[in-house]
């Protein structure tokens, strides 16, 4: 882009503008492998065509190259989608989807950092990427539910051995989803939510 | 190219460098999350960096941080630096998110429940 002329910059359409009363953000993460179907469902429930925000590597030690003192030479960009869902004329969800891959894992300080909780999506046929998110997740102590995305080759296999295979504990729930469908994605995102909404129950209950 | 690897973009560091000065966003990552929401409280001015005119002018109404990346294409890195720089001389409001807590509030999740429950 050509910033020459700061008007070249195109933002948002006025379908797209949020009320000036909008004062609170939060945002939830959509987590999994490559191609899992992560950026159809931030589109399928996004209220606005999905976007793309692009972050640099620049951690040290991030374990690719060593870049000491240079790390703008060798930036590494990677993109994250993400979607967005007004709640109320002061709330705003924002819903971003992020690569699983351990490489990619450099960017979850910022993403994760005082975010809501994340959605595992996991494809059957391919469950080995999400094993390593998981504990992840755990170890950072993000609360999170998994989605089984359905294609039509992937076996179906029934929830609870879906859950044994993944080795995940009871009390994280697991459903089934078509990605494609704004109803199916969004009652994902309310999986989540009553799961969180459950795990903040008052103590002594 | 194997597919995974069109997430890997090489980006064009010298532009980024000349934009951000050098500078880095060490402290303002702190100032700015994916989700703080901001505000022009001032109007562009002719002289000003074509980048912080460009934020003062699509910022008419509430965006993310994240969103002001997507429209100015530019890494969050980079776009905190240019927010933290306004932000010092008072050009934008930053309505920071809701502050991270062990769990979420309970009303907060409530309104959210019900704001899906309307898509
Ligand atoms: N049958 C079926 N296809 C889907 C579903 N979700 C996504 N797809 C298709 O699967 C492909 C990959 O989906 P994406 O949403 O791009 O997946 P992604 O996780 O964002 O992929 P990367 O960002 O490239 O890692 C696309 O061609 C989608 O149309 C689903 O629920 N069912
Ligand atoms: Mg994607």
């Amino acid at each position: 882009m050509d910033f020459r002329d700061s008007e070249t910059v195109l933002g948002p359409q006025s379908a797209d503008l949020l009320p000036a009363s909008a004062t609170t953000a939060v945002k939830i993460v959509i987590v999994g492998g490559f191609g899992v179907g992560k950026t159809t469902l931030v589109g399928s429930v996004s209220e606005i065509r999905p976007l793309t925000t692009e972050e640099t590597m620049t951690q040290a030690g991030a374990g690719i190259d060593d870049t000491a003192g240079v790390e703008l030479k060798t930036a590494t960009t990677v993109a994250m989608d993400f979607g967005r869902i007004s709640i109320g004329d002061e709330l705003v969800l924002y819903v971003f989807g992020t690569p699983g891959q351990e490489r990619f894992w450099f960017l979850w300080n910022g993403l994760f950092e005082g975010a809501l909780g994340a959605v595992v999506l996991v494809d059957t046929r391919r469950l080995e990427v999400s094993f390593d998110v998981i504990g992840r997740l755990e170890d950072r102590g993000v609360p999170f539910v998994v989605a089984a995305n359905t294609f039509p080759e992937s076996p179906s296999y029934p929830l609870d051995e879906l859950r044994a295979a993944l080795d995940l504990p009871d009390e994280v729930p697991i459903v089934q989803c078509d990605a494609r469908t704004r109803e199916s994605s969004r009652d994902v995102l309310m999986a989540l939510m009553r799961h969180l909404y459950n795990l903040s129950a008052p103590p002594g209950r | 190219m194997s597919a995974a690897d069109q997430d890997w973009d090489e980006g064009n560091p010298e532009r980024l460098y000349v934009i951000t000065r050098g500078r880095r966003a060490l402290a303002e990552r702190t100032t700015f999350d994916l989700v703080t929401l901001v505000v022009s409280r001032a109007e562009p001015t002719p002289t000003m960096q074509p980048e912080h005119a460009a934020i003062l002018r699509i910022c008419g109404s509430p965006l993310s941080v994240a969103e002001i990346s997507a429209y100015l294409r530019l890494p969050m890195s980079v776009v905190t630096v240019l927010l933290a720089d306004l932000l010092a001389e008072e050009r934008i409001e930053a309505r920071a998110p809701v502050p991270k807590a062990i769990l979420p509030d309970r009303a907060l999740l409530e309104a959210v429940m019900h704001g899906l429950q309307r898509l």
